[in-house]
């Protein structure tokens, strides 16, 4: 392979982490359940592509796997599990009311990816002088934009997309940084997540059942005072 | 080899309670597997402790995946115990409940299954195994949270997930930092002690990057303060059996992934790994022990004296010194079977009573003497009073503590001590002992849809006295093969 082809392709893959980041941020944004998963599938799509460049840049094998796990786990059965486990209505909700609004969100956000940054940055450092791509910081922004989405959303649908999207991140991070981590361990963690799905799809459609709503953000009944009226909620 | 058949008796216990041969297959088999399980487990300690090499254990192909040694084995043994009494509390638990058989499968193969995922964490090698397993007992005991099917309990169950997955993210960005230090600083194998033997060489930066992300992401599952507040909940809403496995052990067996750490860390100058420890610690027991004061539910109040538990353990190993760990290797055994005891108990009153709040029961031990007065036994007992097993771990971390010159931590530890000691008492003494002043329960203060029973059932009394035995015995005497696997578990502690 000649300098100019691995020049090529890691450019590829800093396009591709790129649009990665850019999907997180869509997220952050999007207030329609749905399109959220839409965009959870593309920031996938693209990991895979990440993890397949990097294996054609390094020759590895173990990056192919990671990129075919990838490409077939997420895009293709977390839609299929969720569409058995969970209500239908989870995909037609949309957040009005986000705790923060789009503008704020979007802020906090980029303030958020700006620290990863200057965290990750030194981190690849360390690790060694090839590892200074694009892959570390914004796995780590896509970790805390992950970690942010979960704190200000309610809808179930968001909230598990939030968590699969922190996935994403330690993933798109571990493939530049933990390049041999194994193929055994890479596949337990793919099956993992699907566990994961199916677990809060099933939990959902209890949620829906007895509470009659989707909106999971909702239920704060658990408290050192919990038999204290509704109209004190909003001192506290 | 015996390892092995370990973690395969839960599994095939899981698949066996499938079979639909009746209501009392499904709790037979998952006591007969739980008891067995214990029995193997008490074998493996035993022959670490008469010096067979942990290596012995093991086929040498499984080395690399598998691997035991003094604090794996305590764990273990732990997990078994607390496992099988709390199969054994599940009997009359599940009866009073009158389930169909259906519902009554998915308990106990999901039961089974999160004791499968807990044995698997201290015995697997490999970090990012462990991690998965990690994942896997919350993923197994998501189902036995919500398992009332509540409002409350489907909160408290999503709750849980979501936090502890969250921080399952962030710990699994800490362990591939791990492992890239791991490559860093030349090849080796991804083992614990692998880990232990090339930390020399790795770049301190990632080290300790790699040590607070993990601290940080499995310590929202061990419960440790500001990210705990998932805990009361899951830990209150759950049914009693389950509270005691996961207030006994899986926040401990947790906490044992964290642990594997500290011998790694030792080896990089200025890592600060014990700071952070005590400032975790402390900040848990003092946060836990000004929160018990004012619960008004008493499942929360021993969901809470959980955390509290966990930053003791914590703090002791921040002291760092040998002595210290082996204090906190006391106080894991003693927290372990405290704790259990505890829930069962709470879980009797409960039974009894009808309602989780401490208000509203008063009296107790007129109406039920033996139910009354093992709440009073576990409440004095996981406070720390002696001579009890609890008094015995934590008076020896605090004269460590002492011992070394470390006032400030030590003083501080003794005064949370003892607010959460008056806090669990004060709570429960009016429950047990108050005046009633209330109707006769079954008029007021039955939640609907609670049974109410007049007594706690024989396998309610059996599981809490077995549960007893260790809370007393620990706390006088403490038997020779035990004081010589806490020190080899303590030894895993350092290099």
């Amino acid at each position: 392979m000649n300098a100019a082809t691995k020049e090529l392709l890691q450019n590829l893959n800093a396009l591709a982490s790129g649009l990665f980041l850019l999907t997180a941020f869509g997220i952050v944004a999007m207030r329609q359940a749905r399109g959220c998963l839409n965009l959870f599938i593309a920031q996938s799509l693209l990991l895979a592509a990440s993890a397949a460049l990097l294996g054609l840049r390094y020759d590895s094998g173990h990056l192919y796997g990671v990129a075919l796990v990838n490409l077939i786990s997420k895009p293709i059965i977390v839609p299929w599990l969720l569409r058995r486990t969970s209500p239908a209505e989870i995909y037609t909700r949309r957040e009005i009311e986000q705790v923060l609004n789009i503008p704020a969100a979007l802020l906090i956000a980029l303030a958020l990816a700006i620290g990863a940054y200057f965290v990750g940055a030194p981190l690849a450092n360390a690790v060694g002088p090839e590892f200074r791509g694009p892959n570390v910081p914004i796995g780590i922004a896509v970790l805390l934009l992950g970690a942010f989405t979960l704190t200000v959303r309610r809808e179930a649908l968001s909230l598990l997309i939030g968590l699969l999207m922190m996935e994403n991140g330690a993933f798109l991070a571990g493939i530049s940084l933990a390049r041999d981590l194994g193929m055994l361990v890479e596949l337990a963690i793919a099956t993992d997540g699907l566990v994961i799905v199916f677990i809060m799809g099933v939990l959902v459609r209890a949620v829906q059942k007895q509470v009659g709503t989707t909106s999971v953000g909702e239920l704060a009944s658990l408290k050192e005072t919990p038999r204290v009226p509704a109209a004190d909620e909003g001192l506290l | 080899m015996s390892v092995i058949v370990i973690l395969l008796l839960p599994l095939a216990a899981a698949l066996l309670v499938c079979i639909p041969f009746g209501k009392r297959w499904v709790p037979g088999v998952t006591v007969v597997f739980c008891l067995a399980d214990l029995i193997l487990v008490g074998r493996l300690a035993h022959q670490l402790v008469c010096g067979e090499v942990p290596t012995q254990l093991l086929e040498p192909a499984w080395s690399k995946w598998l691997a035991v040694d003094g604090l794996s084995a305590l764990i273990l043994l732990l997990i078994a115990f607390v496992g099988s009494t709390a199969a054994i509390y599940s009997v009359g638990y599940m009866a009073q409940l009158n389930l169909d058989g259906k519902k009554l499968r998915l308990y106990y193969a999901n039961y089974n299954l999160f004791i499968f995922s807990m044995l698997a964490i201290p015995v697997l090698a490999e970090p990012t195994l462990v991690w998965i397993v990690v994942e896997l007992t919350t993923l197994c005991s998501a189902l036995l949270v919500s398992f009332d099917n509540t409002r409350e309990a489907l909160e408290a169950a999503w709750k849980y997930v979501v936090l502890s997955l969250m921080g399952a993210g962030v710990a699994l960005f800490g362990f591939m930092v791990l492992f890239a230090a791991m490559r860093a600083g030349g090849a080796g194998i991804y083992t614990w002690t692998g880990l232990v033997t090339a930390a020399p060489k790795m770049p301190p930066i990632l080290l300790q990057s790699a040590f607070l992300l993990i601290l940080i992401g499995l310590g929202t599952k061990v419960g440790l303060v500001p990210m705990h507040t998932w805990l009361p909940d899951a830990h209150s809403q759950a049914p009693s059996p389950v509270c005691a496995l996961l207030s006994g052990i899986e926040t401990t067996s947790i906490l044992y992934v964290i642990m594997r750490l500290f011998p790694v860390m030792q080896s990089v100058p200025r890592a600060h790994a014990t700071t952070w420890a005590l400032v975790f610690g402390l900040t848990s027991v003092g946060t836990a022990a000004f929160l018990l004061l004012q619960v008004k539910d008493y499942k929360r109040l021993f969901a809470f004296s959980t955390v509290e538990h966990m930053g003791i353990i914590l703090t002791a190993i921040g002291l760092g010194s040998s002595a210290a760990n082996y204090g906190a290797m006391q106080q894991i055994v003693s927290h372990a079977v405290t704790k259990s005891f505890c829930f069962f108990a709470a879980g009797a009153t409960l039974l009894i009573v009808g309602t989780r709040e401490i208000a509203a029961v008063r009296g107790l031990i007129r109406r039920s003497p033996l139910t009354g007065a093992a709440l009073v036994f576990g409440a004095l007992a996981i406070a720390g009073a002696p001579p009890l097993a609890v008094f015995l771990s934590e008076f020896s971390i605090l004269k460590v503590g002492l011992a070394q010159g470390e006032y400030l931590v030590t003083g501080l530890l003794a005064i949370f001590i003892v607010i959460a000691f008056f806090g669990i008492l004060a709570h429960v003494n009016g429950m047990v002992f108050g005046a009633s002043m209330s109707p006769p329960p079954e008029a007021a203060h039955s939640r609907s849809g609670a049974l109410v029973a007049l007594r706690a059932p024989f396998s309610y009394r059996l599981a809490l006295l077995i549960a007893a035995i260790p809370v007393l015995v620990l706390g006088v005497y403490v038997p020779k093969a035990m004081q010589e696997l806490l020190a080899l578990a303590a030894a895993a502690l350092t290099r």
